[in-house]
């Protein structure tokens, strides 16, 4: 039994495909972080699950139920946190949080709400007087009053200073530890790797890897080695001058030199040694493990070289 | 597990919602409830001592004419205007869409709407024959009263789905806001309201006679002048009136959307973008 089942899912508009072939299952209880970058398809792809948008084609099953016909006892049992989305500023979080709630069978009570997004403070506080951070809280509010099993996650912590952030974290992960499962969109990869059990990374429309944060990461070879440009090198002969040394490609960004390695003990021999030959002092040296951003350069990057070669073949 | 809260007690709750909206938005208090009341004062203080020929060759005094005509208006504005308005902005700002991810069934969030709306209006109405009443010699003929009661139902019943068509076919809550009133203004002035045109160039009365604005509000003004006979309904009238009603209802829900209106180009803009991209 899945919550969520999505098979061949696409959303075009005219000739653009917001979302081309999308696949992925969430089971109960998961923390499943869709990953990608803006305009990769997560709002489109979330907003036809939560039954605003209707497919082109492909199949889509959350919670038993097609969303996009799904009445009232669907509703009830899932929360939204749309990307953006307002809420009536001329009333006070209590009263919003009690209409929103008085439309649900089972709501949580308004002290446990306020208590759970911290909004404790602020609960007579007119909506409208509210900073970003703390509206959106608001809509988290909003998002769990009224007890889902399943409830989406579409960027919940833009615009979150760093305290406020952890806090929601702290917040999804009572929530799956309740048993709720949750579809959380992002692109903060930090924010993926910290809360979700499995990942899928989304790139124009489609999944081009899935797993949970640590097979993401064993899957992209094993360590970063990086460093600054040397002042001797010039940036166009980076690729080949270091790629050489370190037996695998590069990525130059601004200044920064980086490689995925397997085994870096003997690159970094290497790169020490030309770098000792040379007499230069390779700045900002680190030899670290992949993070999960690593991986979605890597994979981006992938992804970007084959489309383009997909679209000369018209 | 419980059932969900009764149809009842939800529609109580969001017209308790919306009448507390508007209460806490000062300029729609005033604009609906206090302008009118603002003018019946000024029109009386400036053209109150005069009288109006009647077409059947009666006269009616102008204090008769401003506080029934006004009252129409005011129904009007509690209803066209303010839904018009208020809508397109709760849509704007992505209230609605909220509110469509909710268990609450969405006629019965516009039904709160609509239901405030009318309260509104029953308000503005009876402030407006108060004063009326109490200031301008308004007389209130018992008599006439179903007839009055019921062409108030009809003409904001009306008024409310033309409301919420206009909310339906006009996108953005700025221009929402800025087509009610450059619609219901100058046909305020051709419809009996401000001021009597019975001797009006033709085309005048002709663009009053299409719309349904002067139909109701003299509908409403024969409850209350002596010169019609109980119990004043004035039944072609109310029918034309309520065919513009179903006709804005046919629209509304034909065009009505749930999504603000910058997200819904959405795919207009992609549309355009990859036109763009292919031409390169």
């Amino acid at each position: 039994m899945t919550v969520i089942q999505v098979e061949d899912l696409h959303k075009h508009y005219g000739e653009v495909r917001a979302v081309d072939g999308l696949s992925f299952a969430v089971a109960p209880g998961e923390v499943y972080a869709l990953l990608g970058e803006n305009g990769a398809g997560k709002s489109t792809a979330v907003e036809i699950l939560e039954g605003y948008r209707v497919p082109t084609s492909g199949r889509v099953t959350v919670l038993g139920a097609d969303p996009s016909s799904a009445g009232r006892a669907f509703r009830d049992r899932v929360g939204i946190v749309l990307q953006s989305s307002g809420v009536e500023a001329e009333f006070s979080v209590r009263e919003v949080i009690d209409l929103y709630g008085g439309c649900y069978r089972n709501p949580r009570p308004l002290d446990e709400v306020v208590e759970m997004v911290g909004l404790g403070e602020k609960v007579d506080a007119r909506v409208g007087s509210l900073s970003g951070g703390q509206r959106r809280r608001v809509d988290l509010a909003l998002g769990i009053v009224g007890r889902p099993e399943l409830l989406f996650l579409d960027e919940p912590t833009t615009g979150f200073d760093p305290s406020a952030r952890r806090r929601s974290w702290d917040l999804v992960e009572a929530l799956g530890d309740d048993g709720t499962t949750v579809l959380l969109t992002t692109h903060y990869l930090d924010e993926a790797e910290h809360l979700a059990d499995r990942v899928g990374v989304l790139s124009r429309g489609r999944l081009i890897a899935e797993g949970t944060p640590e097979q993401l990461i064993n899957e992209v070879s094993g360590t970063v080695v990086s460093f600054m440009l040397p002042d001797s090198v010039r940036p166009d002969d980076a690729a080949a001058t270091f790629g050489d040394l370190l037996g695998v490609s590069i990525r130059l960004s601004g200044r920064l030199v980086e490689a995925s390695i397997e085994h870096p003990t003997a690159a970094v021999h290497r790169i020490t040694g030309w770098a000792l030959d040379a007499g230069v002092e390779l700045q900002s040296l680190s030899v670290s493990r992949v993070s999960l951003e690593d991986v979605y350069l890597t994979l981006t990057d992938g992804v970007a070289d084959v489309s383009g070669a997909h679209e000369e073949q018209p | 597990m419980s059932g969900f809260p009764s149809t009842l007690s939800l529609v109580v709750a969001q017209t308790r919602y919306q009448l507390l909206t508007f209460a806490r938005i000062p300029v729609s208090v005033f604009f609906t409830l206090g302008l009118p009341l603002v003018m019946l004062v000024l029109f009386n203080a400036l053209f109150g001592d005069g009288t109006f020929e009647m077409a059947d060759g009666g006269e009616m005094s102008a204090q008769q004419f401003y506080t029934g005509g006004l009252a129409a208006f005011t129904a009007v504005s509690a209803t066209f205007t303010n839904l018009a308005n208020m809508l397109p902005i709760r849509r704007d700002e992505g209230v609605l869409k909220r509110w469509r991810g909710t268990p609450l069934p969405t006629w019965i969030y516009l039904a709160g709407f609509v239901v405030s709306a009318v309260l509104i209006a029953v308000v503005g109405v009876i402030l407006m024959l108060t004063l009326g009443v109490v200031v301008y010699d308004l007389e209130i003929e018992p008599a006439k009263m179903p007839a009055a009661v019921v062409t108030f139902l009809v003409g904001v019943a009306a008024f409310a789905s033309l409301g919420m068509a206009l909310a339906a076919v006009v996108k953005s809550a700025s221009s929402a806001s800025a087509a009610a009133n450059a619609i219901i203004l100058p046909l305020a002035f051709v419809s009996n309201i401000f001021i009597q045109v019975d001797n009006a160039p033709a085309w005048i009365t002709t663009i009053g006679d299409i719309f349904p604005l002067k139909h109701f509000a003299e509908a409403f003004q024969d409850c209350f002048t002596p010169f019609v006979a109980a119990p004043a309904f004035d039944w072609p009238s109310l029918g034309y009136v309520a065919l513009w009603g179903v006709a804005g209802l046919l629209v509304a829900l034909k065009f009505f959307t749930w999504e603000p209106s910058g997200s819904s180009p959405r795919g207009r803009r992609s549309r355009r973008s990859a036109t763009a991209a292919a031409a390169d």
